[in-house]
């Protein structure tokens, strides 16, 4: 549904965003996220046709956002960053406002409308003037604007800031059942969402694009991803680490005690096995008669993974 | 221009003007517009002094009346649209620019002719007071609306420019000046003593004055209209142009 190919963006001498590719099919999420001012925000305008890019293209549904803007257009539903609505209107002037201009008119329109309305929970503030609303209603009117025309792409610029956390919820549960027949991409800090709606994600960083995957898989790209933790009570450090080193299958073994109990940490040799290293692990502690309280195998975390591979301005290398 | 631009054209031009009229500033215009239009007509113009039937007092007032309250009206247009970033979602919906700009110019000049009709009564009073000619009063009417269709042209460019209202003002109000006085004699004057006469002539070509004075005078000549039509036609396609350099940079 969406193509990204190359896409670069110069502002001046700055380049905002450098050969970033990727593709979007329906039925998929993509999460887009990378720190403040990697490009997401650009990539986004570039997507939806606002801003042409210096090289590179966008195709959507068939159609290049540059050379043939109107139908790709048409199939686009955009939430801009600060979701901006025209403040001297109503919910519902400014709503039908983008039904018409969308080509809906008469029954279809109003339709339109009090779908949107329905899935935005916009029914308590339909007829109030946009700028007299709170942040989480101007938000989601906007993004009520957004879906009006049933589109078969969603791109969206950070849906869920300034909401609050049931607002969130519902967004992130919107966005799930468009996700089933929607390409859909949106970007955010919120690492939790990737999990929580993300078929995909995106990691860009200062223009480039470098992580591209599932949750899992990026999730698999932590250091200790895969390894198995373990508490044990009444046994010595030195004993446990030998024990455990002594398995075929562990690679390096870490091991602290603390307050009477040994907090054992064991990577893996071949991270691809994983999951027998914790029935392992229990089985060797059954055969030792260890008590043990905690025994976990460590998916790895996003958080962790994001600060890695994408660098804070500190500790960025002089270019 | 097909069936779907003239809608696309009349969506935006009706929202721009639900827009007017949803908030005080249309209220404000129109009310400020024909206190001025009165007190100038019948307190400077000395309209019962002069013993004339024509709208003459009436009319000589515009391109000066105008040169503030038409940026006045005009000068959110665009600037609005940049400042609050509502831009962003009009130029990603499926319409072209240039419907945008001719809606957003069409609905702010409509509103201006409204104000613009609201001053019948001075046709009424001439008509009483007098046998005038009413030929005259109309192409007079039309040419103050089409002069109030190039100052807006010049004011959605300069609005466009700039996310700052007060700056497209000042601009628009500049230009407007310009185009008044570029064929005023202490200018031309002015420019007689070292310019060629080509630039003279060119610079006093631009002047807005000579146009109007001909529909004043019961004239609609082919020239004039267009002269109007192109100056508005112009500073429209600068206004594309403005807004293509906003997207690239």
């Amino acid at each position: 549904m969406i193509t990204v190919e190359n896409l670069v963006k110069d502002f001046g001498p700055k380049r905002a965003v450098n050969r970033v590719s990727f593709t979007v099919k329906k039925g998929e999420i993509l999460g887009f996220l990378g720190p403040n001012g990697a490009g997401k925000s650009t990539t986004m305008r570039m997507i939806t046709g606002f801003i042409p890019p210096t090289s590179g293209r966008v195709v959507v549904g068939g159609h290049d956002v540059n050379e043939d803007p109107i139908p790709a257009k048409r199939l686009i539903g955009y939430l801009p960053e600060s979701a901006p609505c025209y403040s001297d209107m109503t919910v519902h002037g400014f709503l039908s406002f983008a039904a018409e201009i969308r080509g809906l008119h008469g029954s279809a329109k109003e339709e339109a409308v009090r779908k949107a309305v329905g899935l935005c929970f916009l029914e308590s503030v339909l007829h109030q003037s946009v700028d007299t609303l709170s942040k989480g209603f101007r938000h989601r009117t906007c993004l009520a604007q957004s879906i009006i025309h049933d589109p078969e792409v969603l791109v969206l610029d950070e849906p869920t800031d300034g909401l609050d956390p049931n607002q969130k919820h519902e967004i992130r549960q919107l966005l799930k059942r468009f996700g089933q027949n929607k390409a859909i991409i949106f970007s955010t800090h919120i690492l939790e969402e990737v999990d929580a709606v993300c078929s995909r994600a995106v990691i860009i960083d200062r223009g480039h694009v470098v992580a591209n995957g599932t949750p899992a898989e990026l999730r698999a790209r932590h250091d200790l991803a895969g390894s198995v933790s373990l508490r044990v009570q009444g046994v010595g450090a030195e004993a446990v680490r030998d024990r455990l080193a002594g398995l075929g299958i562990a690679g390096k073994v870490t091991v602290s005690s603390e307050a009477g109990s040994v907090l054992a940490r064991v990577l893996p040799r071949d991270r691809t096995i994983s999951g027998d290293l914790a029935r392992a692990v229990a089985e060797l502690a059954g055969r030792e008669g260890w008590r043990f309280d905690e025994l976990k195998t460590e998916e790895g975390r996003l958080d962790e993974v994001f600060r890695t591979i994408t660098q804070p301005d500190s500790r960025r290398p002089a270019e | 221009m097909n069936s779907e631009s003239c809608r696309t054209i009349w969506t935006i031009a009706k929202r721009e003007l639900v827009g007017y009229f949803n908030s005080p500033v249309a209220y404000v215009f129109i009310v400020i517009f024909l206190l001025l239009n009165g007190f100038f007509t019948f307190m400077l113009g000395n309209y019962f002094l002069r013993g004339e039937a024509n709208l003459n007092a009436f009319l000589m007032w515009h391109p000066w009346l105008y040169l503030f309250l038409v940026p006045a009206a005009g000068m959110r247009l665009w600037s609005e649209e940049r400042r609050v970033g509502t831009l962003e979602l009009l130029l990603t919906m499926p319409i072209a620019a240039w419907q945008a700009i001719v809606g957003k110019f069409l609905a702010c000049w409509a509103f201006i002719g409204m104000a613009l009709l609201l001053t019948f009564p001075v046709v009424i009073t001439t008509s009483y007071l007098g046998d005038p000619d009413l030929g005259a009063m109309i192409s007079g009417y039309v040419g103050s609306f089409l002069l109030a269709g190039a100052y807006l042209a010049v004011t959605v460019m300069t609005s466009a420019m700039t996310r700052n209202q007060v700056i497209s003002f000042i601009l628009s109000v500049v230009i407007c000046f310009f185009l008044i006085l570029a064929g005023w004699e202490p200018v031309t004057d002015l420019m007689v003593r070292w310019a060629p006469d080509w630039l003279v002539s060119t610079v006093a070509s631009f002047s807005v004055m000579p146009h109007f004075m001909q529909f004043q005078r019961g004239v609609i000549d082919l020239r004039d209209l267009l002269f109007f039509g192109s100056v508005i036609t112009f500073c429209l396609f600068c206004t594309s142009v403005v807004l293509r350099g906003l997207r690239g940079a």
